[in-house]
């Protein structure tokens, strides 16, 4: 099982869209793709997890890590399109309050 | 005479189990996943309680081959499900390193940083968690969830 990761990179912005699913497995590729978009220091960072039908507590972690280091150049990681189990796993964790979530691209665009 | 109502109850009301044995390979955890879907399903949980407990399974899985079996794959990872009148229940059995209790607790949720959620989202999830240790290797999970009560049998 892998997933499938693309980048759209746009006049300093990025979005960053995942299809599937994210476990201790998988989510060293997003985390690849993130490192990635950080080093490059994109502003802001959008995390498309529309098609992401699943994520566990290694998913989170990648993203907290990609939000704290955005931050350390003052920039701003966005996630749009919370399926409802995995907005559940941002519940559970209280990362909902920590995280700014979106619909969907528009949206987060529009901020 | 045989009454066919109460040989019915008498057989909803005997615990079914569910034996999966996998290896401590992280690409299998999404066959598990698929595997304890259909459990939940069985015992009758909706969707959402059905999510729920899949990332608790998921995450107890995860600290296995993380923590017991420090990355290592191929080894015994043993899961029975056992579908109970009243709950269902899951016995998650390794013979990797004994875990230390001390160290089995989540980060406190106000301390933003990757990692140390996977305790925390396990007993939320579930209803009852229990650890042991064996002396010189092994670890067994017990974990357990009252199933809806309108659908019990």
């Amino acid at each position: 099982m892998s997933l499938d990761i693309s980048v759209i990179n746009d006049q300093g912005s990025a979005q960053l869209r995942i299809v599937g699913e994210v476990d201790m497995y998988s989510s060293t590729q997003v985390r690849r793709a993130l490192l990635e978009l950080v080093k490059q220091k994109q502003s802001p960072v959008i995390v498309d997890l529309n098609e992401v039908s699943y994520m566990d507590s290694s998913g989170v972690a990648t993203l907290i890590e990609g939000l704290q280091m955005c931050g350390e150049y003052g920039g701003t990681l966005l996630i749009v399109g919370l399926r409802d189990n995995v907005r559940e796993v941002f519940e559970l964790t209280r990362l909902d309050k920590i995280f700014k979530i979106y619909q969907n691209i528009e949206a987060a665009m529009a901020r | 005479m045989i009454n066919i109502e109460g040989m019915e109850r008498r057989i909803s009301f005997m615990t079914k189990t569910i034996e999966l044995h996998l290896t401590s390979d992280p690409p299998l955890l999404s066959v598990m996943r698929a595997a304890v879907s259909k459990v939940c399903e069985l015992a009758d949980f909706e969707h959402m309680e059905t999510s729920k407990i899949i990332l608790a399974i998921d995450e107890a899985c995860s600290n296995i081959i993380k923590h017991a079996y420090k990355g290592k794959s191929g080894q015994s990872i043993i899961i029975t499900c056992k579908i109970k009148p009243t709950r269902l229940e899951f016995i998650l059995e390794d013979e990797g390193e004994p875990a230390d209790i001390e160290k089995i607790k989540s980060r406190p949720l106000h301390e933003i940083r990757p990692g140390g959620l996977g305790v925390y989202l396990i007993t939320s999830v579930m209803d009852k968690v229990k650890y042991s240790f064996g002396v010189d290797r092994g670890n067994r999970l017990y974990m357990s969830k009252q199933r809806p009560k309108d659908k019990t049998t």
